[in-house]
């Protein structure tokens, strides 16, 4: 069963949900503490949503440096699918994982609601479950959700499919080009404004729209991602 | 001892909602002909005397400020 870690900071709100949603997808949660560097020998991490120290400075600027981010960054680089949602999100943008930043939604509101999107990249290890151009619901609550970047940078992330997610029926926050999630150039780390881990279950949301980013795992379990499967399949063909 | 000031500012190509609410909470003050505020954060930092300007520079662009989105500007007192 692959094992999936959880980080908790301090002003997380979202790990338990997240935990919950890895188990309805059939992976096992792990829980990991900010103040512990060890990643329990997990096959990818999420950074869930909430207000890691309290948004303290910038959302996510504290987070950067706690001991679990040193670890995760480390097996990011080296290939670690690692998702971050709403906080984790901008903890990733922090950590330099990603581009760009978050800002303060441009209506200067809180907003919490059901959001369209468009899964623009279905070739990451949190999206393979989806195909391109599907169209999903599922909650987007934040206050500051407005991604932004450089032209450059923009036009980058564009180009190479680095786009995983687009707001669909209108900019709920003044992120530019309409941009509800982006990934690495690896595709390892996967960075998104909504929240998948609340759209599980019929019973307590919009739908269950969110489960498949989290039933990636596997054939992406593992550092060696989906060609050490494919060679278990040639192999096994071979026998 | 020195006192070091860190004052950080978002980017002019920014928009600075809470910058618009302050203008639009000085309409309803009375005061009028203030057409922009640009809201930013003020740090005064208390260093010995051996920290060099590097270390000081490293701090306000790794921590105090995120350089995507923020300028910032250090002065000693």
């Amino acid at each position: 069963m692959p094992r999936i870690g959880v980080v908790t900071f301090p002003g997380s709100l979202d790990d338990r949900d997240a935990a919950r949603a890895v188990r309805i997808a059939g992976a096992e949660a792990v829980p990991l503490w900010h103040a512990d560097p060890w990643l329990y020998e997990v096959d990818a991490v999420i950074l869930p949503g909430g207000f890691s120290y309290g948004d303290y400075l910038r959302c996510g600027a504290i987070a950067r440096f706690s001991p679990v981010m040193e670890s995760v960054i480390g097996a990011a680089r080296d290939g670690m699918p690692v998702l971050g949602i709403c906080n984790g999100f901008q903890v990733l943008c922090e950590s330099h994982l990603l581009p760009g930043a978050l800002v303060r939604n441009d209506h200067r509101k809180f907003i919490c609601k059901e959001q369209l999107l468009r899964i623009e990249n279905a070739h990451t290890p949190w999206t393979s479950n989806y195909r391109n151009g599907q169209e999903i619901v599922i909650p987007l609550k934040n206050g500051e959700g407005g991604f932004v970047a450089d032209q450059h940078t923009l036009d980058e992330l564009e180009a190479n499919g680095r786009v995983v997610a687009r707001y669909l029926d209108g900019n709920p926050n003044g992120s530019y080009r309409d941009i509800a999630g982006i990934c690495n150039e690896a595709g390892n780390v996967v960075g998104l404004m909504p929240h998948p881990e609340h759209a599980v279950e019929a019973l307590t949301g919009s739908g269950t729209d969110g489960l498949g980013f989290f039933l990636g795992f596997p054939p992406f379990s593992g550092a060696d991602g989906p060609d050490s499967s494919r060679s278990k399949v040639e192999s096994g063909a071979q026998a | 001892m020195a006192r070091v000031v860190v004052d950080v500012v978002l980017k002019p190509e920014i928009l600075d909602p809470q910058g618009q609410a302050i203008v639009g909470a000085l309409g309803r003050l009375g005061v009028e002909g203030v057409t922009s505020v640009r809201q930013g954060k003020h740090f005064e930092l208390e260093v010995d005397d051996n920290v060099q300007d590097d270390a000081v520079a490293k701090i306000a662009d790794t921590l105090l400020s995120n350089p995507v989105i923020e300028n910032y500007t250090i002065s000693r007192k």
